[in-house]
């Protein structure tokens, strides 16, 4: 979708300001909301794709305004409710309604470590023909999907040459609305910076995308 | 504005209070899901612990240091990154798919995600909050030169910039430059140099401030 998410490219939005000697955490309910969505998402009720694309939906005056874990928290409590884990009026009141059974959560201590530390693969074992190989010319494709898309708005339209196949993973257009997996070949892309911004960019600076099968048409 | 407005554009991205109500609404609902049986306790302090202190930018500086130190090392980093980092036994959530990006005297590389966050945990930990915002990700795919100098490096017209945005589930770090002058330490000792922002391509690896 073509919210403000898709932000390469804007000018206007202030500058970079990094802070020295920065801590991991500024806030202790931050560490709790990213604790909360790594241990709901162990449910599997929702995928990373519908978890990024669930943050995307926040208006976009709002996403602007939002501190990071302030955006988490929108996006997992959307989940949450949509998902029926928990109601909106359990969430408000922070008590489980009366009767309701006390589940055991598939997350527990113990596991927590091997569980990051193995994370989860995004490649799959299916065939898949490569279309292009390294050094062919393509084109990402002009679409503006209102769903989720990794394609950035700033490559649409524009030419690059594939660099590497990445092999065959998952497409998150379709798996973060429900739809599967669709496992396709993942490419790098380069584009030459003056494909994408024009001349006053440096003549050999480049700017490098992985582009999903489906982005691209050849040239 | 109000002064509601106020605090509501400023708080978080410069570290500020937030307004009370976040903290107490993740209360609320932490303490509702805990009740639920949807998150065990225990197991979210377990994951704060992780992020907090155990998986960061010190492992990546091993992973660049070992990369400086062990020719055969690189080889195999720029091979297949993630294979490579295994090897030190990092790896995991966020990092499932990891390239490694070489800069030279010739080439420069940097990295961003312009449509979220993503950055490769299992190396450099949780990113910092600059690299998330707006700023840093609307700019550094259409100036990266202008990005640098804010960060406060230049980088020479003669200089190719790589810029990197992390689209996909593969995750990239940079292999920066060795500076000249400390071929004399070992893997440890230089480890101790490497800083998380020159392994996203911001900075170069400085110095040591005092002769070691």
């Amino acid at each position: 979708m073509n919210s403000v998410h898709d932000m390469g490219g804007m000018h206007g939005l202030g500058p970079i300001a990094p802070e020295t000697d920065e801590p991991v955490f500024h806030l202790a309910w931050e560490t709790r909301v990213l604790a909360l969505t790594l241990a709901v998402g162990a449910w599997g009720k929702w995928n990373i794709d519908a978890s990024r694309h669930q943050r995307e939906l926040i208006a976009g005056r709002d996403y602007l305004a939002m501190s990071y874990y302030e955006k988490w928290l929108t996006g997992l409590i959307e989940l949450i409710v949509k998902t029926g884990l928990a109601s909106r009026s359990e969430i408000a009141t922070g008590r489980p309604v009366k009767g309701a059974s006390r589940l055991v959560p598939p997350l527990n201590a113990a596991r927590v470590a091997s569980v990051l530390a193995a994370g989860g693969s995004f490649t799959r074992d299916v065939a898949a023909p490569a279309r292009f190989v390294a050094g062919d010319e393509v084109r990402a494709r002009t679409i503006n999907p209102a769903g989720h898309t990794r394609l950035p708005r700033y490559v649409r339209g524009r030419r690059g040459v594939v660099e590497r196949d990445h092999g065959v993973h998952v497409f998150p257009d379709s798996n973060a609305h429900g739809a599967g997996e669709c496992p396709q070949r993942l490419y790098g892309v380069r584009f030459a910076a003056r494909e994408l911004w024009g001349e006053t960019s440096a003549k050999r600076d480049t700017v490098h995308l992985d582009l999903w099968d489906a982005y691209l048409e050849p040239v | 504005m109000t002064h509601a407005e106020h605090d509501h554009h400023h708080h978080g991205d410069e570290g500020q209070e937030p307004p009370s109500d976040l903290a107490l609404r993740v209360k609320a609902l932490e303490s509702l899901l805990v009740e639920k049986g949807l998150v065990d306790a225990a197991a979210l302090d377990a994951i704060i612990e992780t992020y907090e202190h155990k998986v960061g930018p010190r492992d990546g500086a091993k992973v660049v240091a070992l990369a400086w130190t062990d020719a055969a090392y690189r080889q195999r980093l720029l091979a297949d990154a993630t294979a490579a980092i295994a090897e030190l036994g990092f790896g995991g959530r966020q990092g499932e798919h990891m390239i490694a990006v070489e800069n030279t005297p010739s080439v420069h590389n940097l990295v961003v995600c312009t449509l979220c966050s993503c950055y490769p945990w299992p190396v450099l930990g949780l990113p910092p909050v600059w690299y998330k915002s707006a700023p840093y990700r609307s700019r550094a795919v259409i100036d990266p030169r202008g990005v640098l100098a804010e960060f406060g490096l230049a980088v020479g017209e003669d200089v190719e910039i790589r810029v990197w945005d992390s689209t996909a589930e593969v995750r990239y770090l940079v292999l920066p430059e060795r500076p000249e002058g400390i071929e004399h330490l070992d893997a440890e000792a230089l480890a101790a140099l490497v800083t998380r922002d020159s392994m996203i391509g911001v900075a170069k690896v400085p110095l040591p401030s005092a002769p070691v």
